[in-house]
């Protein structure tokens, strides 16, 4: 067997132990570890800023934020935190590390010391965010409040303190992680796959993780330009978005949003890939329509660079702008759907087993759907004109991150959990922890739906005593949201204690791609020997 | 099996390396410092900005240097760069240049986002501003078809003497190459000299005007790419000189090639978009030079 000679192998080389196997790293797996353990604990704090907030809004009037600007540096920096250092590196930086190149049948990444200053820029970065948090922003209170945008003028005479510079120099690198991981993933993709391993027999996790490359690669430096514009308007006199000199301030939108809109996606198409994944193991049936479902994603990833200012129907666009705007946001409808037909129809009529990672992968698609069912909603100028800035936009974007984005890590936690430890968490675990998230977090978001069709605004500290029961609501949602970490964080406590070993592959025959065909652990250095790809499989 | 780590592949497995965690502290260091100098802050009332800022540089140079210097070792004498691995390097070159690319989209949409709206009627703090048309009333432009032209065809010329180096590396001819890349490095350094000059003769400000703030930012950027790939090149013929590159493996010579045409276009539409058109196809600078 190919695998138990390479792990017969493994045990002969010499690897770099201790802390010089992970701050000198050149492993994939190592550095997908460092991304994931980072994204954990950055998603922990985003979380507790976001647990405080519900706190203070579960009751009318002010309960503990005796600042109220203070509660919108927690709203900002929850969604920053959230965004660029749980979502994106633990589905790019963590899953996209550890299986990109196994699922290709590749030894390493492309560039595996790149790789890790992808990984080593984000702790810098996190670090100056976090700086942020606690030097003065607007005149006399701590931190910058206005929002994870970065709107001028609030961003440039609004906060006139060190806060955003440190909030703008940690996004300008963390940029630079990301552009160097897409850099990485891409030409990895493109260039080291397995022998007999074409685009069209890839898997699909690999294509979600390519057109995320690409959406990174060509929209963050945009951003980068933005936030360089806004940092000298704030630092050095220039009127980018300055009208007194000429400037404007929608151009800052439409540069955010050139950069915010592909972003959306980037943090979602590595979770199509893994649900699609799961689907297939666990219906153990080939992927409905695999070439749809790959150009599904390609055509998301592009008509997502043509739909920016769908975010920006209030900013006083030309009505012809808004109405372009409308049209191509519904067009992205489409292949969304596609995606969505394709993995119900890969479960009908399959031998479905309801395993922990299936049963966060189907919550996966249904709270997807209904994020992007408000999203055709929001997507039209008119209906935005009303609901722009309300809680609804709150409850559609959590549906499709919180919800969705989030559902799909744990979805494949709990699927790759095995292969990438060795050690089983007992799949009860895994399906108490889903229904806990899922009752909570539906708790959580659903009432915002009302509360923002009746006109509830975000970033307010407070809210008319009317929106009480629902906010009420949504609070105890999030506690109980949070009681299911306690239970993940058990799961992985007992797989590590009781240290019941993992098969190769722990899920049968459905699973097919090419990480279930080595060791759980994998050798340090995977396929010395490429692997052939003979089969129609992918 | 009995020997460790046999590979069957020619993909490059590169050995663990310190400079990315150097380079990551040193950026930010780098960055703490640059916040503390722009904001005059201090720590324990000391003012660490400039000191901070600089040994944050110092560090990224540092590992710039090393980290380089590593590749160049594995690329010349561990013979790591297989025929794959080099197809690897241009892929990520190749994506590096696209990711520049879209850079400096940010800076021509914020110049065009200017210029083309220079009238809009609802933008009338603007409109007061510019006076309704571009350049903005009150600008003094410099007249393209000097400087500016001149520069273009440093440029220009530049980008034919990297090419003689590249044919001249790839016959052998040693000294072909060693004077096409003199040539370059010295038309690099004339453009960024003749540059400064003219930064220097600007009638208008850096300040307080979005033409000032557009002009300096994107053709600043551009100018500090110039100097990048300056020092790329210059690197490629201190690489020559000590007898580095083949005609059939010369990678490093080659994205410096490639990174110089990419600066070279970039300017190509700076000096079309904003020297040309935003003067009017020179009109302003005539009109503004008659006065």
């Amino acid at each position: 067997m190919a695998t138990a000679a390479a792990t017969a192998h493994d045990a002969h080389a010499h690897h770099p132990t201790g802390w010089r196997r992970w701050v000198l790293s050149t492993n994939h797996k190592d550095i997908g570890t460092m991304y994931l353990i980072f994204g954990l604990v950055a998603g922990l704090i985003g979380g507790a800023l976001s647990i405080a907030m519900r706190l203070e809004l579960q009751e009318p009037g002010l309960q503990y934020f005796t600042n109220p600007q203070t509660y919108n540096v927690f709203v900002t920096g929850h969604g920053l935190i959230m965004v660029f250092f749980l979502v994106m590196p633990t589905l790019i930086g963590g899953f996209g590390n550890w299986f990109v190149p196994i699922m290709i049948g590749a030894p390493d990444m492309a560039f595996p010391r790149m790789n890790n200053i992808s990984f080593w820029l984000l702790p810098s970065s996190f670090a100056l965010l976090l700086i942020s948090l606690f030097v003065e922003g607007a005149p006399g209170s701590n931190g910058f409040g206005g929002g994870w945008t970065v709107y001028p003028p609030l961003s440039t005479s609004g906060h006139p303190g060190p806060a955003l510079d440190f909030g703008i120099l940690s996004l300008h690198i963390a940029g630079a992680s990301s552009i160097l991981g897409a850099i990485n993933f891409i030409t990895t993709i493109l260039n080291m796959r397995a022998p007999g391993m074409t685009l069209h027999k890839m898997p699909l996790f690999a294509w979600g993780m390519l057109v995320t490359a690409f959406l990174l690669l060509l929209s963050l430096p945009v951003l980068a330009g933005a936030i360089t514009m806004l940092l000298t308007d704030r630092n050095f006199g220039t009127t980018f978005f300055d009208p007194a000199g000429g400037g404007d301030p929608v151009l800052y939108q439409h540069l955010f949003w050139f950069f915010g809109h592909p972003e959306v996606y980037i943090m979602i198409l590595p979770a199509f890939g893994i649900v699609s994944h799961i689907i297939s193991t666990f219906s153990r049936k080939p992927i409905f329509g695999y070439l749809g479902m790959a150009y599904a994603m390609v055509a998301i990833g592009a008509v997502g660079f043509v739909v920016w200012a769908h975010h920006m129907y209030t900013a006083g666009l030309s009505l012809d702008t808004q109405r372009y705007f409308v049209f191509a946001t519904m067009v992205i409808a489409v292949p969304t759907g596609v995606k969505v037909f394709s993995w119900i129809a890969t479960m009908w009529g399959g031998s479905i087993r309801f395993t922990a990672p299936m049963t966060w992968a189907i919550g996966f698609i249904f709270l997807f759907t209904v994020g992007g069912v408000t999203g055709v909603v929001l997507a039209n100028a008119g209906v935005d004109r009303q609901l722009h800035n309300t809680y609804y936009v709150v409850a559609h974007f959590h549906y499709v991150l919180s919800l969705g984005a989030v559902f799909g890590i744990f979805a494949a936690w709990y699927y790759w959990f095995p292969k990438m430890s060795g050690y089983v968490i007992p799949d009860w675990i895994g399906r108490l922890h889903f229904w806990i998230a899922f009752v909570g977090a539906n708790l959580l978001f659903f009432p915002m739906h009302f509360t923002g069709l009746a006109g509830m605004p975000r970033h307010y500290v407070d809210y008319p005593d009317a929106f009480a029961g629902w906010n009420r609501i949504s609070s105890i949602g999030s506690y109980i949201f949070a009681l299911g970490l306690l239970v993940f964080f058990y799961g992985v406590f007992v797989a590590f204690s009781r240290k019941e070993r993992a098969g190769d592959n722990p899920w049968g025959a459905g699973a097919t791609t090419l990480e279930w065909t080595l060791s759980s652990p994998p050798p340090f250095h995977q396929f010395e020997t490429l692997p052939r790809i003979t089969g129609s499989d992918h | 099996m009995a020997e460790a780590h046999v590979k069957n592949h020619d993909y490059h497995l590169v050995d663990p390396s310190p400079w990315p965690f150097v380079g990551s502290i040193s950026a930010f260091v780098t960055a703490v410092g640059a916040i503390m100098w722009m904001k005059t802050l201090a720590i324990g009332g000391l003012h660490a900005g400039p000191v901070l800022f600089g040994a944050g540089f110092i560090g990224i140079l540092y590992t710039m240097f090393s980290w380089w210097g590593d590749v160049i070792n594995e690329a010349e004498y561990k013979h790591d760069h297989t025929r794959v691995v080099q197809l690897s390097h241009r892929y990520g070159m190749i994506m590096f240049i696209a990711s520049e690319v879209m850079f400096f989209v940010a800076w021509f949409w914020a110049y065009f986002d200017a210029s083309l709206f220079a009238n809009e009627a609802k933008q009338f703090a603007r409109f007061e501003f510019t006076g309704g048309h571009w350049p903005p009333k009150g600008i003094e432009v410099f007249n393209p078809f000097h400087l500016p032209l001149l520069n273009t065809l440093i440029l220009l010329t530049s980008g034919t003497t990297v090419t003689w180096a590249h044919h001249a590396l790839l016959h052998n001819d040693r000294n072909g190459l060693k004077w096409g890349l003199i040539l370059t490095v010295i038309l690099g350094a004339l453009f960024s000299v003749v540059q400064g000059y003219e930064y220097a003769h600007a009638h208008f400000a850096f300040k307080g005007s979005i033409y000032g703030s557009t002009f300096f930012m994107a053709t600043g950027f551009h100018g500090f790419h110039v100097l990048i790939g300056t020092i790329f090149l210059l690197v490629c013929l201190i690489r020559a000189l000590r007898g580095h590159f083949s005609p059939k493996q010369h990678l490093g010579f080659e994205f410096a090639a490639w990174y110089w045409h990419f600066v070279d276009v970039v300017w190509l539409f700076l000096f079309v978009a904003i020297y040309l058109w935003g003067s009017n196809w020179g009109a302003a600078a005539g009109v503004a030079a008659a006065h």
